[in-house]
C-alpha cells in the first residue's frame, strides 16, 4: 500500500514530488521522440539536484525577460497584450533553443489587466516607458513606517483596505471595506456589510470582475501553453514562486530606502512582520508545487546581495527568514530554487547551512571557484553566464566562459549552466552558443 | 562637542544626534559649525562604506539622520552656506531606465563630498543631458543604469554628447548593476564605478581635488 503523505520523510516527498514531474499526467507526447526527451531532461535536472548520481552532461537552462519577444521581432508591448503572440513568440524561443526545461510564458502577464485596475506599483511598456522596453517596478513605501501594527493585527485586512488601494487606483474605495472578522451575531451584522453598498464600492467591484475576467482569459493561454511545452518534450522549470521575506516586505511594501531605515530604527517590528508573513509564502509554494506537479519553486532574491546590508545584518535579518521559508518548503518535498542576484560571494558561508541535495542556488555574480568549494556538498549551483557577454560579447567569448564554469564546477554534478540574470533584448548567437556547446562539452563520460 | 557630534553621526546614533543638535541650537551656536560637522561626518561614513565598513543600509540610514539634521538647523540660518563646490556634475539614469536607487546614494555621496550636482532623474534621453551640459558648461557626466537595455542609452549619450561637439569638453562615468569593464568599452565612456564611492573618487581624480 501507498505510504500516506503525511507518513512520508521530507526525502521520500521530494522523490515523490520528482516521479510526478517524471511522468507527468494527462501529457500526450507529440513523438516518441520527445518523450524520450522529456525524461532525459527531467532526469538530469534531477540528478544534478539531488546529488545523489551523476547526471549524464550538465544540464542546460535559459530563463528569459523579453528576450522571446524581441526574438521574434515584437516588442514587449506586443507580448504584454496579444496573449497569442506571446505563446507564439515564447514556443518557438524554446523550439529555437531547445534547453533543458521551460519557464513557462508568465513573464509578460496581462497587460489589459493591469491597465483595468490602474496598476500603480510598475511601469510597463505603452505605460510609463517605451514600447520596446521591459516593466519596471515605481520604488515607494506602499506600506508606511508608522503601519506594522496594523499590518500585524491583521495582514488580510490591512492588504485589502490599504495596500490594493494603494497599487490598484480602481480600487481605491475599498479603502472603506470592513473587517469581516467581526461577523458574529446576527445582530450587527447588517451593519457591518453597509460599504459594500457604496456606489463607488460597487463600482470598484465592477471593475474588479472586469480584471479578473482579463486575467482568465490570459490565464488560459498560459496553461495551453504549460500543456503544450511537456508535450514537446520540455519539463517545466518552475510550479510558481515563492520570496525571502525580508524581500517581500522591503520590495513592494516598506520600498528600498523604508527597509533599510527599519532595520535601524524599529528593526523588532521589521522582525515580527517578516514571521508573520512566512507561513503564508511557505504555503504559496506548497500550493503551487501542488497545482502544477512540480517540485521546483523558485525564489528570486534580491536585497541580501553583496554590499545591500552587513554580514552582521544579513545574518539578523535575511538568513533566519529565508531559510525558515526554505526549511519550510525542503519539508514538504519542495524544492526551492533560488536566483540569487547581485553579488554573493560574502553570503556563501553562511547560507551553506541546509540539507544536502533540496535546493537550486542561481547566482548572478559570484566567484564560482568558491562557490563550490563551499557549496559543492550541500546544493546543486547553477548560472553565472555574464549578462554583459550575452549582451555584447562574441561567441567565441561566451564558449570560453562556459567551458570554464563547466571545467570549475561541472565536477562530479551539481551544476546547471544557466544566464546569470534574466535576458531581454541580447544577441541570439550567444545563447544558441551557450546552449550547444553546454550540450557538447558538458557531457560527463 | 563638535567632535561629539561628527563622530555620533559618523557611528548612526541618530537620538544622540538629533539630541545634540538641538542643544548646540538652543545655546545658539552658529547652524553653519553644525552644518560644517555634520559634513565632516558624512565624509566619514564615505570613508567607511570605501573601506567596507559601512554598507549601503549604512548610507542611506546616514542619509536619513542628514535630513534631520538639516531640517532642524534649516530655519536658523540666517544666509545661505557658503560652501566651495568641487566641481559641477550632470547626472542621470539613462532612456528606457527608470531604476534610481543606485542613481540616488551616488548623487547623495558626490553631493556630501562637495560636487554641485544637476539630477536630470531617471529615463533621461541623450538630448537632455546635452542641452544640461551647455546650461551648466559641467565638465563631468554620470550616466546610470541597471537594465542591459541601458547599455545602448549609455552609448548613444555618448556618441550624442560627442556629435554635439562636447566629447573632449568632459569625462563621463557610468555604472549600475551589469555595467563592467567591457560595458564601459562599449558605450565610450571613460570610467565606470563600482559603487558610489567609486564615483566619488573618479570625480575628484577627474577635478583635481584630492
Amino acid at each position: 500500500m501507498e505510504k500516506k503523505w503525511e507518513d512520508m520523510s521530507p526525502d521520500e516527498k521530494q522523490e515523490a514530488r520528482f516521479q510526478k514531474w517524471l511522468s507527468p499526467e494527462g501529457v500526450k507526447f507529440a513523438s516518441p521522440e520527445a518523450e524520450k526527451l522529456y525524461k532525459e531532461r527531467a532526469t538530469r535536472i534531477k540528478d544534478a539536484i539531488q546529488m545523489k548520481k551523476r547526471p549524464d552532461r550538465v544540464p542546460v537552462l535559459l530563463i528569459p525577460s523579453f528576450f522571446p519577444a524581441f526574438y521574434s521581432g515584437l516588442t514587449p508591448r506586443d507580448v504584454m497584450y496579444d496573449y497569442e503572440k506571446a505563446n507564439n513568440a515564447w514556443k518557438k524561443f524554446y523550439i529555437d533553443f531547445q534547453p533543458d526545461a521551460h519557464f513557462g510564458c508568465v513573464a509578460p502577464g496581462p497587460g489589459r489587466f493591469f491597465d483595468i485596475l490602474d496598476y500603480k506599483l510598475y511601469k510597463w511598456p505603452g505605460h510609463g516607458v517605451h514600447d520596446d522596453t521591459t516593466y519596471q517596478c515605481n520604488e515607494g513605501e506602499y506600506m508606511k513606517a508608522d503601519e506594522y501594527d496594523a499590518f500585524l493585527q491583521d495582514p488580510t485586512h490591512f492588504f485589502n483596505t490599504t495596500i490594493l488601494p494603494r497599487i490598484f487606483g480602481a480600487l481605491e474605495p475599498f479603502k472603506q471595506l470592513p473587517n469581516v472578522t467581526t461577523v458574529n451575531e446576527m445582530y450587527g451584522t447588517g451593519i457591518i456589510f453597509f460599504p459594500y453598498g457604496l456606489p463607488d464600492v460597487q463600482a470598484a467591484f465592477k471593475t474588479l470582475l472586469e480584471a479578473g475576467s482579463e486575467a482568465t482569459k490570459w490565464l488560459q493561454y498560459f496553461m495551453a501553453f504549460e500543456k503544450e511545452m511537456p508535450a514537446l518534450g520540455f519539463p517545466s522549470g518552475q510550479a510558481g514562486y515563492t520570496k525571502a521575506p525580508y524581500d517581500i516586505l522591503g520590495d513592494t511594501l516598506r520600498g528600498t530606502r523604508g527597509i533599510m531605515t527599519d532595520m535601524y530604527r524599529q528593526p523588532e517590528k521589521l522582525i515580527e512582520a517578516m514571521d508573520k508573513m512566512t507561513p503564508f509564502w511557505i504555503q504559496k509554494g506548497i500550493i503551487e508545487s501542488n497545482m502544477n506537479s512540480n517540485p521546483l519553486i523558485f525564489l528570486p532574491l534580491h536585497k541580501g546581495a553583496d554590499g545591500f546590508m552587513s554580514d552582521e545584518q544579513y545574518k539578523k535579518f535575511y538568513w533566519p527568514y529565508l531559510k525558515n521559508i526554505l526549511l519550510g518548503l525542503i519539508d514538504d518535498g519542495v524544492v526551492p530554487f533560488l536566483w540569487a542576484e547581485g553579488g554573493s560571494n560574502s553570503r556563501l558561508e553562511v547560507i551553506q547551512d541546509l540539507p544536502k541535495g533540496k535546493t537550486v542556488w542561481l547566482f548572478d555574480t559570484v566567484d564560482m571557484i568558491k562557490a563550490k568549494e563551499i557549496l559543492g556538498d550541500v546544493a546543486c549551483i547553477a548560472g553565472n553566464m555574464p549578462m554583459d557577454l550575452l549582451t555584447i560579447g562574441t561567441t567565441q567569448q561566451v564558449k570560453d566562459y562556459a567551458k570554464k564554469l563547466i571545467h570549475n564546477c561541472g565536477k562530479g554534478g551539481g551544476y546547471i549552466m544557466a544566464n546569470c540574470a534574466f535576458f531581454d533584448d541580447v544577441k541570439p548567437e550567444n545563447v544558441r552558443t551557450m546552449v550547444e556547446f553546454t550540450k557538447e562539452y558538458g557531457v560527463y563520460k | 562637542m563638535a567632535k561629539d557630534l561628527v563622530n555620533l553621526l559618523a557611528d548612526l546614533k541618530e537620538q544622540e544626534v538629533i539630541k545634540i543638535v538641538q542643544d548646540r541650537l538652543n545655546a545658539k551656536e552658529d547652524p553653519l559649525k553644525i552644518l560644517e560637522d555634520a559634513r565632516k561626518a558624512m565624509e566619514i561614513v564615505g570613508n567607511r562604506f570605501a573601506g567596507g565598513e559601512y554598507f549601503i543600509p549604512d548610507l542611506v540610514y546616514s542619509g536619513e539622520i542628514l535630513k534631520s539634521v538639516t531640517e532642524l538647523v534649516k530655519p536658523k540660518l540666517t544666509k545661505a552656506a557658503e560652501s566651495k563646490k568641487l566641481g559641477k556634475i550632470v547626472f542621470g539614469t539613462v532612456a528606457g531606465d527608470i531604476h534610481d536607487i543606485g542613481k540616488n546614494i551616488a548623487v547623495f555621496m558626490l553631493d556630501v563630498n562637495g560636487f554641485e550636482i544637476h539630477d536630470l532623474g531617471v529615463d533621461v534621453s541623450a538630448q537632455k543631458f546635452v542641452d544640461k551640459m551647455k546650461e551648466t558648461g559641467a565638465p563631468i557626466i554620470g550616466l546610470s543604469g541597471f537594465l542591459t537595455l541601458a547599455f545602448d542609452s549609455m552609448k548613444e549619450t555618448v556618441e550624442a554628447i560627442e556629435d554635439a561637439g562636447l566629447r573632449d569638453k568632459v569625462k563621463i562615468m557610468i555604472g549600475g548593476g551589469q555595467i563592467t569593464e567591457d560595458v564601459r568599452k562599449y558605450t565610450g565612456a571613460d570610467a565606470y564605478g563600482k559603487d558610489a564611492m567609486a564615483g566619488v573618487a573618479l570625480a575628484k581624480k577627474w577635478v583635481g581635488a584630492k
